[in-house]
């Protein structure tokens, strides 16, 4: 099972998630502050992070942006209010996915399957079927080996990137709307929060558009959703 | 209909009665001091036009004196008239049947003036002669006796004086009086003119300040100008604002006090909640494995954290409508096909006769959309009875969703209330059916979807054949409201 990395500053809160996640076969790494957790990633020792927001010290975004720099381990948040504001933020910080607090085990806990997945084999294989190297452009798709590169250069993509990328250039030209796009990534069901795709898109562009304000790769189709291309 | 109202209205306003009494004002006074004017100079020229006349014609009789024979010759009689006749006045002579010749005149006397002058009177006329004004004098001449007395002659001498010189003076003076006039009630009327203003500049400021006031804005004050009665209304006015604005102040400073009281208790909440949560699904899987009350206990703590759990989120997403930060996030959606999630999600799909017509595109928040269907027809089945049918229905603007029960339908007294947090119509209910906030929550959130300025509305009724019916009512295109939209 994964060895999931947990950033909880409520002793009570840390302890039943700990609990709960054990008995569903992870080995649960708890910490209580973002320093800590931030040691622990340096440590290499995690699949996943589970990081609340609201911490003493160094605050969730700042944790989340700094896991973030360091690579592509997969964060989910876990956020004490449903606020707007903290939700946008902390999914443009580089989140993957939120839940909000109060949250049952196994909701948790099917999350975090769901974001494991984007990272390993069944990335590859719902990267679509004739795996191979794909020519878009300037930008270069490896489905086999999950390696995008942009002008021969090879871009860092984080899991849910790389799987949102994948996703919308396996059907150049054809618009998937936002609710499509959260069942195949993010493996929500219906009513996921389309702000999760809006935040992942916006930092995908980041990384391989020129210019992120006049997208080329990942273009918006106003009132659907978005596409792929046309180049 | 409305602008002649409106016309009356205006007519009896402040300005025009104002205006209205200060020309009726200046038409008396002008009247009655012009025409007093006028009749006094008039009856003066007149009185001295007749007394120099008289004067004069007197005095021209001591020239025929002494008289000679009588009965006098006709010659005699012409030649008395031509010597008292001048150049303001022509004289005929009679002496009882006989009459002065050659004159022009036509017969004027009347036989009140020739009855005066032959009982020895001198009498005066003014009469009218072919349209011209004109005096007439009579008198007769007297003979002095021996005795001292005299008797008359019977000679009656009659003067005709023009008045056309008195009566171009007076003319002048009617004209005078006229012009006067005229100035007199312009001046009043511009008198009245600055009145009103006065007055009214002020009303009409209070009546803005007033109107404003009225509108929500407490912070109103006038400007107290000066100390009549317009001030003391003003400064009045001034107080009641100054008071309203304290005391709705600290209304709302105490309700906002609640609601953040509500809120911040919601939150905090949500911590101890999170780890009993976070472990509830522990004491599910081993409560069958808990020897008897153990068991049963470890399933009532399950079962009420989680109901706990809702009645936070409700109380948090309550409070969030009342601090108005409660935003759309919207999205485009298939009507039919999300209210097809939403009943099957809960396991509904089967239990649920749906008229669904495909093809109804809307954009809107799919979350309060989901949020609102659930709540409705969960509700259809607590409350009512089966079957539950819920029925879509598309406008070019606007689609509306009705859901409908079979059960005994809202009672009249209950109806106002089913929107109101907490609105317990069945006092028997049991707190784990709902937090009591579910259908308040599902009004709120119709009501965020606006189109043109107009809200999304629910509305609760009973069907003809009984039964409850929930009629939402949502715009085709939702505005966005702050983010939320396409980026």
């Amino acid at each position: 099972m994964s060895r999931v990395l947990l950033i909880e500053d409520h002793q009570t809160v840390r302890d039943g998630l700990q609990l709960a996640l054990t008995r569903q076969g992870h080995t649960v790494d708890a910490v209580a502050t973002g320093e800590q957790g931030l040691v622990r990633v340096h440590e290499g020792a995690s699949d996943v992070v589970v990081l609340d927001l609201m911490l003493p010290g160094i605050d969730g975004f700042e944790v989340c942006r700094r896991i973030r720099a360091l690579g592509d381990l997969p964060i989910i948040m876990l956020t004490a209010r449903n606020d707007d504001m903290d939700v946008v933020a902390g999914l443009e910080a580089g989140a993957d996915d939120y839940v909000v607090k109060p949250v049952q085990a196994r909701v948790l806990e099917a999350r975090i399957r769901a974001v494991l997945r984007r990272t390993g084999g069944e990335t590859r294989r719902a990267g679509g079927a004739p795996a191979g190297v794909e020519q878009h452009g300037a930008l270069t798709i490896d489905r086999a080996a999950l390696v995008v590169s942009r002008g021969g250069m090879p871009v860092g993509l984080a899991p849910t990137e790389l799987r949102l990328l994948l996703e919308l250039s396996r059907t150049p030209g054809q618009v998937l709307s936002r609710q499509q796009l959260l069942e195949a990534v993010w493996e929500h069901g219906y009513l996921g929060d389309s702000r999760l795709v809006d935040a992942c898109v916006q930092r995908l562009r980041a990384k391989i558009e020129d210019d992120s304000s006049a997208p080329v790769f990942v273009q918006t189709v106003r009132g659907f959703g978005y596409r792929f291309g046309p180049l | 209909m409305t602008r002649w109202r409106w016309a009356v209205g205006r007519a009896s306003g402040l300005r025009v009665r104002l205006l209205l009494a200060f020309t009726l004002l200046g038409l008396t006074t002008t009247a009655v001091v012009a025409s007093g004017s006028y009749f006094q100079a008039r009856r003066v020229i007149l009185q001295q036009a007749q007394d120099a006349a008289v004067v004069s014609l007197t005095d021209q009789l001591i020239t025929v004196y002494p008289l000679r024979r009588l009965p006098p010759t006709q010659d005699e009689l012409d030649s008395m008239a031509g010597i008292l006749s001048d150049r303001d006045s022509s004289v005929v002579v009679y002496y009882h049947g006989m009459r002065t010749r050659g004159s022009q005149l036509p017969e004027p006397f009347t036989p009140e003036l020739r009855e005066a002058v032959r009982d020895g009177k001198v009498a005066w006329q003014r009469v009218s002669l072919k349209g011209q004004p004109v005096l007439l004098i009579g008198t007769q001449l007297m003979i002095d006796q021996p005795d001292g007395t005299s008797r008359p002659s019977g000679l009656e001498v009659y003067a005709v004086r023009s008045l056309i010189p008195e009566k171009q003076s007076i003319d002048r003076l009617a004209n005078l009086a006229w012009v006067t006039g005229g100035l007199s009630l312009v001046l009043a009327v511009l008198l009245a003119l600055l009145a009103a203003a006065g007055v009214l500049r002020p009303v009409r400021e209070l009546g803005r300040a007033a109107h404003r006031l009225g509108q929500g804005d407490l912070t109103t004050r006038l400007v107290v100008r000066g100390t009549d009665e317009l001030a003391d209304v003003a400064r009045t006015f001034n107080n009641t604002a100054q008071t309203l604005e304290r005391q709705v102040g600290e209304l709302r400073r105490m309700e906002s006090d609640a609601r953040r009281f509500v809120a911040d208790v919601s939150h905090e909440l949500r911590t101890p909640l999170a780890a009993m949560t976070a472990v509830t699904d522990v004491l599910d899987e081993e409560a069958g494995g808990l020897p008897g009350d153990a068991g049963r206990a470890a399933r009532i703590v399950s079962q009420e954290t989680q109901n706990l759990v809702r009645l936070v989120d409700d109380l948090i997403e309550v409070s969030r409508f009342d601090s108005g930060t409660a935003r759309l996030a919207l999205d485009d959606v298939d009507v039919a096909a999300a209210v097809t999630a939403t009943l099957r999600v809960r396991g509904w799909a089967d239990q649920v006769r749906a008229e669904l017509p495909p093809g109804v595109m809307a954009r809107l928040d799919p979350r309060r959309l989901d949020v609102i269907v659930a709540n409705l027809v969960g509700n259809a089945f607590r409350h009512g009875a089966a079957p539950v049918s819920l029925r879509l229905h598309a406008e070019p603007n606007w689609f509306t969703i009705e859901v409908a029960d079979q059960g005994p339908g809202l009672d009249p007294e209950v109806l106002p209330h089913v929107f109101e947090r907490f609105y317990k119509a069945d006092t028997a209910r049991t707190r784990s059916e709902g937090s009591g906030l579910g259908l308040a929550i599902a009004w709120e959130n119709a009501r965020l979807h606006r189109h043109a300025g107009q809200p999304g509305s629910l509305v609760a009724g009973n069907a003809p054949a009984g039964g409850a019916v929930f009629r939402l009512r949502l715009p085709r295109v939702a505005e966005s409201a702050g983010d939320g939209g396409v980026r």
